[in-house]
Formats: structure tokens, sequence, C-alpha cells
């Protein structure tokens, strides 16, 4: 546990995800089974146990600290589980501290009334931070800035595999995942990813280099619309269903509207989308609701039936990587085409097919995505009709075509430290545009898109500028514009100017243009308002 | 105003800090006065603009380096050392916080008060051990007076540091210390641990390190920052202060690891607010433990509380039987008084 402990302090406090990666390669390289295929599973979000809720923790607790200090503690640490950890007053006990193991074993054995037991009995042995471990463990939510992709990948690096291969065979394991260690350490074969609902990595685009489109065929690609939604896989097989994100995190919980639909056989590739009203969309298809609404959704683990009702959720599908049992992603895209429009006939109501987009040339084509403005749309997608299914990003068969951004000449308003390398830059601003009343309000963040020569001048110029400081964030007398590119300005409620800009980027920093040439309010909302 | 013949009534809490007036002088003041006598050389502590300073040499020799443009009259009292002021019997006895710093032992009237200053009981090659001195009132610091504060061992933290720099052999490791005390003591710690290489010290840090080694400390190969070749610099373990890690100084060296020594270390949300990411909880105060500890064992029969959570450590000696206050409220029922 203490091992376990030491990583998951480590994990915490630091921001870099290649250092992350290492942390985590690591261990699993180093530790013994099954001490490290639990601690995966915890990583990876794979381990739930019912007893331990932080009301249990509180009573613990209770019974040993005084109540007015332990509210000081609690007020001044301001986190549960890292307040017990460090004020826990042990009594000596005659054993070792539990090993992941065996905290993993004995808490899922045991009834809801020995679970107090059990952890008290490990928090009088473990040290501050294997205290903190523990908790964090038995409580569910690491918190740890480690996603169960990252975990998968640290894994595939340690053991000079592909994440592909462990994302395709991760659904048929168990922790502690001693046949996946044996193969890892070449011990035994590749564990077979059986028949269940497991998620299977997906295929991914690059952004299509405009420049070079002459030299692609247009007759051996197709067009699809490039859906602002959120990719996902629909998978139902045996009986059981699940709803995945791209990199299979299990989001069948925020849609049991969506989930409950999955009455079909097989694997289905597609983008997440929320019903809009009205007017039906593009090529007569169903109308998408903005962005913000999916947004919303994707924010609730257990979403209300109001919000199901309201902000109701559908699959438009792309793509089959199962048609019933049968594996069909050696199959090229056109024979894989036609098989997901065949399904697409009898599909279940939570799904629609997306369309092709006929075209005979990238100049029409060309045209096409200049107009492509319609709610929900992206921009296009492009596919080699003759590639199989292949998971990772190949370079080749599928590009991205993002329509053209936006852009708006917005004033600086804000500027905060970065993390990591650029912790002590300010290199994340805020920008606004100006009211009728001649005043700034913010309309969105950004940080990305500086050359290091770029960063340090605009450092200098927040520090020389600086009106007020709170924490990491500074204020900045107006001065400075910057051009921003965004692809679509949404109505907000949340934001006080009333819009938020959807992927925004910083395009240019114009020391040249005088802030009073900046965009006004009233130009960014009309483009949301199409 | 306080009398002298109210219990404890010759030590008082004036605005300038804590007064003994028969012997007419200030322990700690905050502000420049004609006597003080000064517990050790933090800037909270020993201030420049004292007419006459009393303390321990080593104290005398740090506040020298800080402020070099300040020239008060000074007395140099080793640990042990008695002198008497006013009828007022006073010495000085090891704190164990840094290099030179020192208890207040007052007697007068049959009364003995001990000023704690900042103080730890833990092990530190590079401060003399805290002594426990038995008297009637105690006057303790209080800076990690809650009971989340319990430090581990810092051999155990040094490690942190250590493993990393196996893990990252190919990255700077840039470790956050005060200059005086903190930076000496990790130096120690370090070496102790059987790291060998060259350690880089910030601008900051040179002259009381200089300083401790003049007074005999040995930390093996210590060079400045300044002047060494930056690919040297990539890989090597440097110390400056934790102010200097989130600014434009660290940029010369490429993607660092940032550690931070410190006792606030142990509370997730400050480490993070320091930008730390190997945070070291390695204090040179007293931890929850050690407070109630030594509020014990001086046997005093009451307890004034500075600088810190007052009202947690008041809390648990009332508790536990002892008469404790937050200095700041017995200096107003003085004033009321």
């Amino acid at each position: 546990m203490q091992v376990f402990a030491s990583l998951l302090d480590a994990l915490a406090f630091t921001p870099s995800r290649n250092a992350k990666l290492r942390l985590i390669g690591d261990y699993l390289r180093t530790t013994p089974d099954p001490a490290r295929g639990y601690a995966l599973a915890a990583l990876t979000g794979a381990l739930s146990f019912t007893g331990a809720k932080s009301a249990v923790i509180r009573g613990l607790v209770a019974e040993r600290v005084d109540p007015e200090l332990f509210a000081m503690s609690y007020d001044y640490v301001g986190d549960l589980a890292e307040t017990v950890a460090l004020i826990w007053p042990e009594r000596p006990r005659n054993a070792p501290p539990p090993t992941i193991d065996a905290v993993v074993d004995e808490l899922s054995a045991a009834s809801r009334a020995e679970v107090p037991k059990l952890l008290e009995a490990w928090l009088d042995v473990l040290d501050a931070d294997g205290r903190w471990a523990l908790l964090k463990l038995a409580t569910g939510g690491l918190r740890v800035g480690v996603s169960a992709r990252l975990a998968k990948v640290a894994l595939a690096e340690a053991f000079d595999k592909e994440a592909a291969e462990i994302e395709e065979i991760w659904h048929g394991l168990e922790p502690p995942y001693p046949t996946l260690f044996d193969w890892l350490e070449g011990k035994g074969s590749m564990p077979d990813p059986g028949a269940g609902a497991g998620f299977r990595p997906v295929m991914l685009a690059n952004p299509l280099d405009e420049a070079a489109i002459d030299k692609l065929d247009p007759s051996a690609y197709r067009a699809e619309w490039k859906w602002d939604g959120v990719r996902v896989q629909a998978v139902s097989r045996s009986g059981e269903q699940r709803l995945y994100t791209r990199t299979g995190d299990d989001i069948s919980g925020s849609f049991p509207d969506v989930v409950a639909g999955f009455d079909f056989n097989g694997v289905i590739d597609g983008e997440l989308l929320v019903r809009g009203e009205g007017e039906p969309g593009i090529d007569g298809l169903v109308p998408v609701a903005a962005f913000s609404a999916l947004q919303k959704r994707l924010g609730r683990k257990r979403p209300s039936v109001k919000l199901q009702q309201s902000s109701p959720g559908m699959i438009r599908a792309y793509d089959m990587l199962f048609d019933g049992d049968e594996d069909v992603r050696g199959g090229s895209f056109d024979v894989r085409r036609i098989r997901l429009e065949a399904w697409g006939k009898t599909a279940p109501e939570v799904f629609d097919i997306s369309p092709l987009v006929p075209f005979a040339s990238w100049a029409e084509l060309t045209e096409i995505r200049a107009g492509a403005r319609a709610d929900g749309i992206e921009g296009l997608m492009l596919k080699l009709g003759a590639a199989p299914y292949t998971a990772g990003r190949p370079q080749g068969p599928w590009f991205k075509w993002k329509r053209a951004p936006l852009t708006l000449d917005l004033v600086v308003m804000y500027a905060q430290r970065g993390h990591g390398r650029r912790s002590s830059y300010f290199s994340d601003y805020t920008f606004g545009a100006w009211t009728e009343e001649d005043a700034l309000v913010p309309v969105g963040k950004a940080y990305s898109g500086f050359t290091d020569k770029e960063l340090a001048a605009l450092d200098k110029w927040v520090r020389a500028n600086t009106t007020d400081r709170f924490g990491p964030v500074r204020q900045v007398a107006p001065g400075l514009t910057f051009e921003v590119a965004f692809d679509a300005a949404q109505r907000s409620t949340r934001h006080k100017s009333g819009v938020a800009l959807r992927f925004p980027r910083i395009k240019r920093i114009r020391w040249d243009k005088p802030i009073e040439e900046a965009d006004r309010l009233e130009t960014v909302l009309a483009l949301a308002d199409g | 105003m306080a009398r002298a013949d109210q219990k404890f009534g010759w030590l008082e809490l004036r605005p300038g800090g804590l007064y003994c007036a028969p012997a007419d002088i200030y322990i700690d003041p905050g502000r420049g006065v004609p006597n003080a006598i000064i517990t050790h050389g933090h800037a909270d502590h020993a201030r420049p603009g004292h007419g006459k300073v009393l303390a321990t040499p080593e104290t005398l020799a740090i506040m020298g380096v800080r402020y070099p443009a300040d020239t008060p009259e000074t007395q140099g009292l080793a640990y042990g050392e008695r002198i008497t002021i006013g009828g007022v019997n006073i010495w000085l006895a090891p704190a164990g916080h840094v290099l030179g710093s020192a208890q207040v032992a007052l007697e007068y009237g049959g009364e003995r008060i001990v000023v704690s200053g900042d103080y730890k009981r833990r092990p530190d090659p590079t401060a003399a051990a805290f002594e426990v001195i038995k008297c009637d009132l105690f006057i303790t610091e209080a800076t990690f007076a809650l009971p989340v504060f319990r430090h581990p061992p810092a051999e155990q933290e040094v490690q942190k540091l250590l493993t990393s720099i196996a893990q990252f052999p190919e990255q700077a490791h840039v470790l956050g210390v005060y200059g005086l005390g903190k930076c000496q003591r990790m130096l120690s710690l370090v070496r102790e641990a059987g790291f060998e290489e060259p350690i880089f010290l910030h601008g900051a840090l040179i002259k009381l390190t200089e300083l401790y080694q003049g007074f005999g400390f040995d930390f093996g190969d210590v060079r400045p920052v300044a002047g060494t070749d930056k690919a040297e610099l990539a890989t090597a373990l440097i110390f400056a202060p934790p102010s200097a890690i989130q600014d434009k100084w660290s940029r010369r060296f490429q993607n660092p690891r940032t550690a931070v020594a410190s006792g606030w270390m142990r509370v997730r949300a400050r480490a993070r607010q320091r930008g730390a990411e190997l945070p070291l909880v390695i204090s040179d105060h007293a931890d929850w433990d050690e407070l109630l500890m030594t509020c014990k064992e001086t046997g005093a029969e009451e307890v004034w509380i500075t600088h810190g959570r007052e009202d947690a450590l008041a809390h648990a000696l009332i508790a536990a039987g002892q008469r404790a206050r937050p200095l700041r409220l017995a200096g107003r029922e003085e004033e009321a008084a």
C-alpha cells in the first residue's frame, strides 16, 4: 500500500503527461503481482467498494478526534480524506501496513457493517500518505489527474506494446489482470478479448493539409459532415449495452435514454448529439441542439428525467466495427458503409445515419465546405473508400477538414500563470469585447498558439501593465488586441457577456491595433445568432 | 498598563512587541527600539534599527550579514550564560530552530518566564538541540498548531527527492528553501543521505551558507548558479528561495522538477499553490504533537500562545488541563485593566 501511496502522491503533484507516464510505467514494471494489477485497476477506475462512504469515515474520525479541532482542521485543509489522513491519531497495533491486494480483497469481501472496523485497523498502521491513498481508493475517485486512457498508455509504453492492443483486450480482463501481465512479460499469449460489450479502440483522422489536397484522388475518397458533438462507440453485444467515449471511458450512466435504445447487436461508431427542435437540419436530418446542450448532459453523472426529456441524446452513426457478432473492421470503408446503411433501415430510433456528401471534384467540395455553417456542423470528413478500420491515427485514410474559423479582434483583460514549463509565464489570457457603454466584457479565454519569443514578449507586457492581482491571475490595463480564431459563437447564460466562443485560440498578437478598433459585443452576439 | 505586582505583570505586550519593564527590554520587537533581545535571525524576529541588541553570537553574525548597514551596540550571550538587567535574571537556551536560535529565560520576583521564539524538537545537524526549561509561564509559538500538522521523518522526505533525481536523471531538480536555516539543513540532510554531486545555489542563498561554513559546517561541493554553464545545470540539483521557482529566474533551467521543503507542504492545496511537483514536508518548527508535548514538559502553570493557530492550541491545552490563552487576547485584557 505504501508503494502505491507514493505513486499516487507523485502523480497528484506532477502536471507533465510524460512524467506521469514514466511514474506509472516504472511502477507497473517493478511492482510484483498482484499488487500492480490492483493498482492498475484503481487507476483505470475498475474498482468500487460500496461500504466505504464518506459518512463512515466521518464516523471513525469522530470517535478519535476532538470535534472542535477536527472542524478547524477540515476547514483549513478543505478535503475530508486528506484531513482524516493527516489528523488520524494512530493507536499502536501489532500488524504491518496492509498490501494493496489485501485492501482490495478484504474490502470487496466485507459486508457493509464490517467496513468501518477494517478501515480503522488499516488507518492505524499506515502513515499519512498511506492513509490518504487508502481513503481515496476505498471511497472511489483517486483524482490524481490520471484518466483510464493515460494509465493504459503508460502500461503499453512500459512493455513496448501499442495502446490499441491493450484497449482491444481490456474489457475481457478482470483485476488483477494476471493473463495481461503474463502476456506483457512474454510469459503467455495475448488474452482473448471475448464477445463482451467491451470498448474497441477507435480510428482517428488527421487534419487535412489543404495545400496538398490536389495530390489526393477525389474518386477514392468519401465525404461526410463533421458533426459538432462527441465521438462515441455504441456497443450492444451478448445482451450488454455500453456507450463509450473515443478514449474508452464508459459514459452509459450519463445517457440512460440513449443506452435504453440500444436494441441491436453490434458495435457502432458515431457522434453523440442532442436533438434540437424546429425545422429539420441539413439533408433533412433531425435538427441538432447547440453543443452547450450536450455539454450540460456530459457534466451529469445521473441526469434527471427532466434533463433527459428537455435534451434527449441521439447518435448519428457513420461506421460499423461489428455487424452482429461479425468483426467487420478488416473490410473496406465502402463495404462497411453498405452494411451500415442496411443496418440503418431497421436501426433503433436513437440512431440515424450520417449521410455521405456527394462531390465530383475538390473544387466542388471546397465550395460545399465554405457554405456549411449550419448548426451542428464543424466541417467535413474525408475517408478513403478502400481503407480498413485501423485503430489509432494512421496517416492517410481519414482526414478532418474543419470549416474556416471565424475571427474577432479582442482586447486582453486578464492573464494567468501557465503550468509546468510555463509556470513562470503569464500564458493564459482572457479577452473581451466592447459593450454599448464602452466597457470591456470577457468573451473567452485561450492559452495556446505562441512561440517562445511571443510568449516572452507577452509576459513582459503583462508584468508592465498589471493593475491588480488575484492569486495567479493579473488584471491588465486595456492596451493589447489579439486576433482570436474560433469555431463558433454560442449564446450562454453562464457568461456575463451572454456569449461563449467554441475552441478559441489566439491567431495573432496585434501589437499594431488600437484597442478602440477591437470588436464590439453586438458583433459577437450576431455571430451567435447566426 | 500592567502592574508589576500582578502575576507575570512584569512582562507585557506593547505595540512594539513583548516588553519586560524592569529590564526595559523588548523581545523580538516588530520595530526599532532602544533595547532588544533577538531570539533568532529570521526577518520577522530580527529587525534592524535597534539601539542595543542582545542575542547569541551566531544570531548577531547572521544579523550582520542581513543588515550590513545596521550598526547597533551588540552583546553576545552564549547559551546558558547569565546576565542581570534591572534585577531581571536573563539567559538564552537552544531552541533547535536555526543556527543560533534561542529561547529567552527571564527570572524576576520569584517567577520564571520562558519565551520560546520559534523552535523545533527534531534533530537538526545545523542547530543546537532544543532544551526544555521548567518555568511558570511558557510563551510558545504556534505556526503549525493544527492536529493535521505532524511532520514525517525528514530522512524519508529527503529520500523522495533522491528517488526523483534517480527517476528523472535528465531533468534539473530545483528545491525551494528559505535562505536561513532550511537551506543549510537541507544541504546537510542531502549529504547525509549520500548525495555527492555538486549542489548549486541561487545567489540569495550564498552569503548565509558561507556564514554557516564559517562556523565549521561542511556541505560538500556547493557552487553558485551564476556563472555555471547551462548544460551543467540542466541535470543538476539546485537550491533557490521558494519565490524564485515560479519566477523568471527559473527559466534558465529547461523543464525542471520543482521541489519545495517546508512544513506547509503537508497540505496538498498549499503545495499546489506553491507550484511544487515534489513537496517535501520538512519543517523547522515544532509540529502539533511536539507543541503539546513541549508545553507539558515545561511544567508551566500558564501558556501564552503567539503567531499561528492560537485558537486550536489554546483549545487543546485547556482540554488537557493547562491554563492557556492567545497572547493577543492576553495583551488586550491588560490594556483594558
